[in-house]
């Protein structure tokens, strides 16, 4: 072990730079990891730190910089050949071959990229059977990956990453979907492939989840650096602070005695739904009043998606929602939608080669065209860039303004409830700033219901009313938003 | 792999081909005639699922590879002079080349594109043969001045022991460790990529093996027509067909591709005196099979093991 925990870092990332088109998604990181260290990259979603993480294992070309193994750089190398050096990747979502054996699909990683190789080798079963039972599948090694639980699953992806020794072990959201047992058995496998003088390399969305197994933490935010040292360290740090929780919020909410509607508007009741063996809701309850603007605050992965496709009618769920006093259990989501009951996505959905006005119009398509043209007026009065970029193709328009079109498509719909799905999604601050002036005077000047989902603290809770905080497919938190930094801040670093 | 030799799968296949190769001392030459051309379709639709269902590509114009290989064997043999074997083994080779060429472009490209670049080679190579009708024939077809075998329980073993031993070499294949590559690169591509294969490289394997065979088959079906013309071994619709027969069959399973090409032509055949009604029926069972059962007739009970 001593030998390989020498001082020089296995993997040295310089100026790393990744762009798509104009937009640039890593601008200069540069870290270091060393053998029988965990490092972990952090960062909100949309900061860059998946980007970055492809980018050194060459599945995504790095634009700029060098990433240093052992000595050489491998960037602009292939993803198979830099694999070859020694690297392995963890996926979080994989396909694995479901005709074979688990034991057959960890083989497959140890097969060499050779097209001469046509009996399996004896000694590689053997190999592969080593493997199984080490990330502990060797109960299941003869069954096919569809019989197995999730769990199981994302076992056999740590097998396949580490089957061919790999000196750097690459961990894509080591913890996602899985329970806080098994959180527990999968830290200790990673910290056993720290143990063995591997580089390890963590991307997660936040310190919090990560921080009792890295030894050492970078976080990103917009694509930058924005801190690294140990995980106490960065949680302390006042600008990794600010991008999380934001700095002095100033909350604005109305007491929810003062909404009058004795049965709310909107009541999601016990709901769960399950991704196939994955629970991404867990008995979810909320309900939102009439002209009430609701937060739901969660990281990537807890479920805010989910919650807000299931009350759109896009996924089975068992539970109840109920729209005032009426149960949406099947109505088709064309229906709810056109009902009044509208979600901008968080992939915002646009269609790239129509024009900004050809989407506002299909938008507001059910309207009869003086009341169309009414709401479109009442539109660019609220987005007045909208009305400047009227004749663009939408895919050409920056990231805010594709955001604003969004949710003015939605607004075409002359929505009674508004979801709207991570607004501020990649988005520089200059345009939060935009989009939460919208929102205050869509708060202040209609009674549309709004209900938000968000893991930037910051835009989430100046004009929420009250904020529910989703962590683990489980509401866990409920409140009003002057209370959350003292009551619900601490765990969300 | 070695399981497939205690498998019930195995045991069937044996059943069926001792029983197919009976067939010579008590069926009509007719029936015999039917399952020839069956068979060399067998082969046809086998590549095709090495494409489609392990490296995940679908070549929509499989009859570029077959049009390559019959009409390379074909002219060797009318124009050149020849001799049939020499013509059948260039007739393959040129559809390996000919596969080479296509795909190393087209392996470049992504999603639905590989499969419009295998579709407008298949309308090139037609109108190549219709251009050069000195050449080629054009549209009357090209008379092949030797034949296989003019008895047709011979032709018949022929064909029977040809998608035989090709079954034999695709599946194994297909269940070998390059197979098993194979259809990790198709199924999740950049994860195949990051545990270190070259897709590329495998695909474009793929691609080759798929080539020889089609080209190989379609040289011997030539050989055994007598004639080449775009109708039986180029157009459009024949390619058709083969996926047609791939995809009823079964995908990812090889040797279901061949039971899905014999069923068309023999319920092609069978339903002959209903007219023009024939094609309907076959497309209709088709398109059932497609929509209710999409993993075709071996693809069904082959998950159902898997599940189990």
């Amino acid at each position: 072990m001593s030998s390989t925990q020498s001082t020089a870092p296995v993997l040295e990332v310089r100026g790393l730079t990744k762009k798509f088109g104009g937009l640039t998604a890593v601008k200069n990181l540069n870290f270091d990891v060393h053998g029988g260290e965990i490092f972990g990259l952090i960062g909100p979603n949309g900061s860059g730190k998946s980007t970055a993480m492809k980018a050194i294992m060459g599945i995504e070309r790095p634009t700029e910089g060098t990433v240093r193994f052992q000595g050489h750089d491998v960037a602009g190398m292939p993803a198979h050949r830099i694999a070859r050096q020694g690297f392995g990747m963890v996926f979080q979502h994989s396909r694995p071959l479901n005709r074979q054996t688990v034991l057959e699909n960890i083989m497959v990683a140890l097969l060499p990229d050779s097209l001469l190789m046509l009996f399996p080798d004896k000694a590689l079963t053997e190999r592969a059977k080593w493997i199984a039972e080490r990330v502990g599948l060797g109960e299941v090694m003869h069954r096919r990956p569809p019989t197995l639980p999730f769990a199981d699953l994302r076992r056999l992806e740590l097998a396949k990453a580490i089957a061919r020794d790999p000196k750097v072990v690459l961990v894509d959201e080591p913890f996602a979907g899985l329970t806080l047992a098994e959180v527990g058995t999968f830290s200790d496998l990673i910290r056993s492939f720290r143990d063995e003088g591997r580089a390890v390399m963590l991307v997660d969305h936040n310190v919090k989840s990560v921080a009792a197994l890295v030894d050492r933490v970078l976080a990103m935010y917009l694509g930058e650096e924005i801190a690294t040292g140990r995980a106490d360290e960065v949680m302390r740090n006042e600008t990794v602070r600010r991008v999380y929780l934001g700095g002095a919020i100033e909350t604005s909410a109305r007491p929810e005695a003062n909404f009058t509607d004795k049965v709310p508007l909107l009541q999601v009741e016990n709901v769960s739904v399950h991704y196939g063996k994955a629970q991404a809701l867990d008995n979810v309850s909320i309900h939102v009043h009439q002209g009430e603007f609701v937060s739901i605050v969660g990281l990537n992965g807890a479920g805010k998606t989910t919650l807000f496709n299931t009350i759109s009618g896009f996924l089975p769920y068992t539970g109840e929602i109920v729209r005032d006093g009426e149960k949406l259990r099947g109505t088709s989501a064309a229906k709810i939608a056109r009902s009044g009951l509208v979600q901008c996505p968080e992939t915002r959905e646009l269609f790239g080669e129509m024009t900004v006005r050809e989407n506002l119009d299909l938008g507001g398509q059910h309207l009869d065209p003086a009341e169309q043209q009414k709401q479109l007026e009442w539109l660019f009065d609220l987005f007045p860039i909208l009305k400047q970029r009227q004749g663009q193709m939408a895919q050409t328009l920056s990231g805010g303004e594709q955001q604003m079109l969004a949710i003015g498509r939605a607004l075409m719909m002359k929505p009674k409830i508004l979801i709207l799905d991570e607004p501020t999604l990649g988005l520089a601050p200059v345009i939060l700033e935009l989009l939460s002036k919208a929102l205050e005077k869509l708060r202040q000047t209609t009674p549309i219901t709004v209900l938000l989902g968000e893991q930037n603290v910051t835009f989430a809770l100046p004009h929420a009313d009250r904020v529910y905080v989703l962590e683990h497919a489980r509401i866990v938190w409920e409140g009003d938003p002057g209370r959350f930094a003292a009551e619900a801040g601490e765990g969300y670093l | 792999m070695m399981s497939f030799f205690k498998s019930p799968l195995f045991g069937i296949s044996l059943i069926l081909v001792i029983i197919a190769a009976t067939l010579p001392w008590y069926v009509s030459g007719y029936i015999l005639g039917l399952l020839t051309v069956a068979y060399y379709f067998g082969v046809f639709a086998m590549s095709w699922d090495l494409l489609f269902g392990f490296a995940g590509e679908v070549n929509f114009g499989p009859t570029f590879l077959i049009g390559t290989g019959a009409y390379t064997a074909g002219i060797l043999n009318n124009h050149f002079g020849l001799p049939m074997y020499p013509c059948i083994a260039l007739g393959a080779l040129g559809a390996v080349i000919a596969g080479f060429v296509l795909a190393l472009p087209a392996l470049r490209v992504r999603g639905p594109y590989f499969g419009l670049t295998t579709l407008v080679a298949v309308l090139i190579l037609q109108s190549f043969i219709v251009v050069f009708a000195d050449l080629t024939g054009g549209e009357i077809g090209l008379t092949i001045p030797d034949v296989l075998s003019i008895d047709a329980g011979v032709n018949y073993w022929i064909a029977l022991s040809f998608m035989v031993i090709s079954a034999a070499i695709l599946f194994g294949l297909s269940q070998s460790p390059v197979g098993l590559v194979l259809q990790a690169s198709g199924q999740d591509p950049v994860q195949a990529g990051a545990l270190g294969f070259n897709i590329v490289k495998h695909k474009l394997a793929a691609f080759i093996v798929s080539a020889f065979f089609s080209g190989l088959s379609g040289a011997l079906l030539v050989f055994y027509f007598g004639t080449a013309s775009v109708g039986t071994v180029v157009d459009i619709a024949v390619g058709v067909q083969v996926i047609v027969a791939a995809v009823l069959g079964g995908r990812r399973t090889v040797l279901g591709a061949a039971l899905g090409a014999i069923f068309l032509i023999v319920a092609g055949e069978f339903l002959r005196p209903t007219g023009e009604l024939a094609t309907f029926i076959v497309s209709a069972v088709a398109l059932v099979v497609i929509l209710f059962f999409p993993g075709g007739f071996l693809g069904s009970v082959l998950s159902r093991e898997a599940r189990s």
